[in-house]
C-alpha cells in the first residue's frame, strides 16, 4: 500500500526538482557568461590582440590551455573577451524587438480592426523571407558591422515577438477578468498593461530566451561571413572563421568559440525552459 | 423580509431601459440578440431577467455598460440618473462604470485575474474610484472580505484566486464589484456555476448586501428557483423580447403569458402529488430569423392567426403586471 502511494508521489517530486535544476544551471552558465562579459580582463591570462610570434598555432597546453591561432595570440584570452561582443549582441539584437514587438502586438492584438489586418500582411511580407537571408540582405545594404547588424535584426525581428504577444492577449482579452475589469471603469491602458500583459507574457520571455541564443548564432553567422564584428575584434563568429584555413592543423582556434557558443546558447535555452514553468500562472 | 423592503409606494426607477435593441453582424447577415426591450429597474429592488440560453439576457445585461464587443452593435437608451449611458462619451462611461454600476459574473474562475491578488485585485478598485488614502483602502478591503462572510480576512487579502474554491471566489468576486458601493449590481447568472449549498449562501449574501447597502440588483439567470428566492420583480425574456413583467408572486401565481407557463410547467413543483413535467414544444426561433407575429407563436399552444400577424405589445394586464400576450386571459385560466 505504502509502496503503491510512493511510487505515486514520485513522479511529482522529481518533475520539481527537475524544474529547479533547469532553471538553476541556465542562470548559473548566464550568470558566470556575464561576469565574463563585464570583466574579461579579469580571467583572460593574455591580451586577445597581442601577436605572439614566438608562440605560432600551438596546441593546447599548460600555458595556453585553449592553444594559439596563425598570429600566436591566445585563444582563451580571445574566447574570454569574446564573451563581451556575444553577450551585447544577445542583449542589443533582442532589446529593439521585443519591445517595439510587444507594443505594436498589444496594441494590435487588443484593438483589432484594419491596423490587425495590416499587421497580418506585414507580417506574412517579412516571414516570407528566411530570415538570415534578409538579415544578409539588410547588412549588404547597410554595410557590416555590429551597429548594422542590429539595425538588420531590429526591421525583421521585432514581428515574431509582435506576433506571440498578440496571440496571447487576443486570447486573454476574451477572458471574463478583462470584462470584469471594464466594467470596474477601468481604462484601456490599465487593462492592458496590469491586466493582460502579465497573463500575456509569459511565451514572449521564454522566446526571448531563445532568440537570445539564436541572434548569437546569428551574430556569429555574420561574423563568419564578414558582415558582422570585424577582425580582429573577438567575437565568436570571427574566431570560428579565423580558424577555417587550420581545420586540419590547428583544430582549436575554431572547437573552442564554437563551444563556447553552445553553451552559452545552452544556458539561455534552460533559463527560458526554467522560466516557462516558474511562469504559468495557476488557474 | 427582503420582499417587503421592495418601494410599493411610487416606484423609484433606478435604471430605464427603452428601446434596447443588440444586433450583431455574422456572415449569415444581421442577428437581432435583443430585439427592442423596454425594461425598468427600481432603486433597491432586486429585478430577476429569466429565459432560455440564448435568450438574450445576458446580452441585454452587458448592453447596459456597453460591454458588447464589436461586430454588436447597440441601439436605444439606458437612462442611467438623467444620462444615457449608451450616448455618454466613452470617459464618462468609465467614472459609472465600477463606480456606480458594478457586475458579477457567472464563471469566478475566470472572472478574476489570475495573477493579481485579492488585495490587489480589491485595491485597484478603490484607487480607481474612491479617494481612499493607503492605510484606509487597507482596512477598507478587510472589511469588503468581512462582509461578504470570508474568514480571517486579514490572512485571505494576499492569497491569489486559485488558492480560493469556486464559492469563495464568488464571494472575492462580490467583494471587489462592492468595493465603490455601487448603486446598481448587475448579475450575470452568478450562482450557476456553484452547487446547490453554495449557491444558496451567494444569494442569501445578495439579498443581505442589497438591504445594508440599499443598492439595486439586476439578476440573470435561467433558473426560476433562484428566481422565487430571491426577486421582487421578475422579467421573463424570449427570442430577445420580454414577454411579461411583474412582481414575482403574481408572475408565478398567475402568468399572463403562454411561455411563461410553459416555462413554470417545465420544473419539478414541491407538491404532493407528483405529476409529470411538461416540455415546451419545439425550439426557440433563431434570432437571425425571427417570425413576423409574437417570437412564441410557432410553440404555443393559445396560437391564433392574431398572434402571427403583428407582434403583441407588452400591456398592462395587472397591478404592476405586464404582458405581452394577446390571450392573457385564457392562460391564466389554465394556470389555475
Amino acid at each position: 500500500m505504502s509502496a503503491v502511494l510512493e511510487t505515486r508521489a514520485a513522479p511529482v517530486r522529481s518533475r520539481r526538482r527537475r524544474i529547479g535544476a533547469t532553471l538553476a544551471s541556465g542562470m548559473l552558465i548566464l550568470a558566470a557568461s556575464l561576469v565574463l562579459a563585464i570583466v574579461p580582463g579579469w580571467f583572460a591570462p593574455y591580451d586577445p590582440l597581442a601577436f605572439d610570434y614566438g608562440a605560432l598555432l600551438q596546441a593546447p597546453s599548460l600555458a595556453h590551455p585553449f592553444g594559439t591561432d596563425n598570429f600566436g595570440r591566445d585563444m582563451l584570452s580571445r574566447v574570454i573577451w569574446a564573451y563581451r561582443i556575444d553577450m551585447q549582441i544577445a542583449l542589443f539584437a533582442t532589446i529593439f524587438p521585443i519591445l517595439f514587438g510587444c507594443l505594436v502586438g498589444a496594441l494590435v492584438g487588443y484593438y483589432g480592426g484594419w491596423p490587425d489586418v495590416l499587421f497580418g500582411r506585414v507580417v506574412d511580407a517579412l516571414i516570407t523571407f528566411p530570415f538570415l537571408v534578409l538579415v544578409i540582405a539588410i547588412v549588404a545594404v547597410l554595410g557590416p558591422g555590429l551597429i548594422n547588424m542590429y539595425i538588420a535584426v531590429g526591421v525583421v525581428g521585432w514581428v515574431f515577438y509582435a506576433r506571440l504577444l498578440r496571440a496571447e492577449i487576443r486570447i486573454q482579452k476574451q477572458q471574463e477578468y478583462a470584462a470584469a475589469g471594464k466594467v470596474m471603469g477601468y481604462g484601456d491602458a490599465r487593462i492592458v498593461l496590469r491586466h493582460l500583459l502579465p497573463n500575456a507574457i509569459t511565451p514572449v520571455l521564454v522566446f526571448w530566451m531563445t532568440d537570445m541564443a539564436l541572434v548569437i548564432l546569428l551574430g556569429s553567422s555574420l561574423g563568419y561571413l564578414g558582415l558582422g564584428a570585424q577582425p580582429p575584434a573577438a567575437e565568436w563568429g570571427v574566431l570560428i572563421a579565423d580558424g577555417k584555413n587550420f581545420m586540419t592543423t590547428g583544430w582549436w582556434i575554431s572547437i573552442f568559440p564554437g563551444l563556447a557558443i553552445v553553451v552559452t546558447g545552452l544556458g539561455f535555452s534552460l533559463l527560458g525552459d526554467g522560466m516557462a514553468d516558474l511562469l504559468r500562472p495557476q488557474r | 423580509m427582503s420582499r417587503a423592503s421592495a418601494p410599493d409606494s411610487g416606484p423609484c426607477i433606478a435604471l430605464a431601459i427603452q428601446g434596447l435593441a443588440t444586433t450583431f453582424a455574422t456572415s449569415a447577415g444581421p442577428v437581432r440578440a435583443v430585439d427592442g426591450i423596454d425594461l425598468e429597474v427600481r432603486a433597491g429592488e432586486v429585478l430577476g431577467l429569466v429565459g432560455e440560453s440564448g435568450s438574450g439576457k445576458s446580452v441585454t445585461l452587458r448592453s447596459v455598460v456597453r460591454l458588447v464587443r464589436p461586430p454588436g452593435r447597440i441601439e436605444g437608451r439606458a437612462i442611467w440618473q438623467g444620462k444615457d449611458l449608451l450616448a455618454i462619451p466613452e470617459r464618462e462611461l468609465l467614472d459609472v462604470r465600477g463606480k456606480e454600476i458594478a457586475m458579477i459574473f457567472q464563471e469566478p474562475m475566470t472572472a478574476l485575474n489570475p495573477v493579481l491578488t485579492i488585495r490587489q485585485q480589491i485595491d485597484e478598485n478603490l484607487k480607481a474610484h474612491t479617494g481612499l488614502g493607503r492605510g484606509e483602502r487597507a482596512r477598507r478591503a478587510i472589511e469588503l472580505l468581512d462582509l461578504v462572510g470570508i474568514a480571517s480576512a486579514a490572512e485571505r487579502l494576499d492569497a491569489y484566486p486559485h488558492q480560493f474554491s469556486g464559492g469563495m471566489r464568488q464571494r472575492v468576486m462580490i467583494a471587489i464589484a462592492l468595493a465603490s458601493q455601487p448603486r446598481l449590481l448587475l448579475a450575470d447568472e452568478p450562482t450557476t456555476a456553484l452547487d446547490v449549498t453554495i449557491q444558496d449562501q451567494i444569494l442569501k449574501l445578495l439579498l443581505d448586501l442589497r438591504d445594508r447597502l440599499g443598492m439595486s440588483v439586476l439578476l440573470v439567470t435561467h433558473d426560476l428557483g433562484v428566481v422565487a428566492q430571491t426577486c421582487d420583480r421578475v422579467a421573463v425574456m424570449y427570442a430577445g423580447q420580454i414577454m411579461e413583467v411583474g412582481p414575482v408572486v403574481d408572475v408565478f401565481r398567475g402568468p399572463r403569458h403562454a411561455y411563461t407557463l410553459g416555462l413554470l410547467g417545465s420544473i419539478p413543483s414541491g407538491g404532493a402529488v407528483r405529476q409529470p413535467l411538461r416540455s415546451i414544444e419545439g425550439t426557440p426561433p433563431s434570432p437571425s430569423d425571427l417570425p413576423p407575429g409574437c417570437a412564441f407563436a410557432p410553440r404555443c399552444a393559445f396560437v391564433t392567426d392574431a398572434c402571427r400577424r403583428r407582434r403583441p405589445d407588452l400591456v398592462p394586464v395587472g397591478p404592476d403586471h405586464l404582458s405581452a400576450c394577446l390571450h392573457h386571459d385564457q392562460v391564466v385560466r389554465a394556470a389555475s
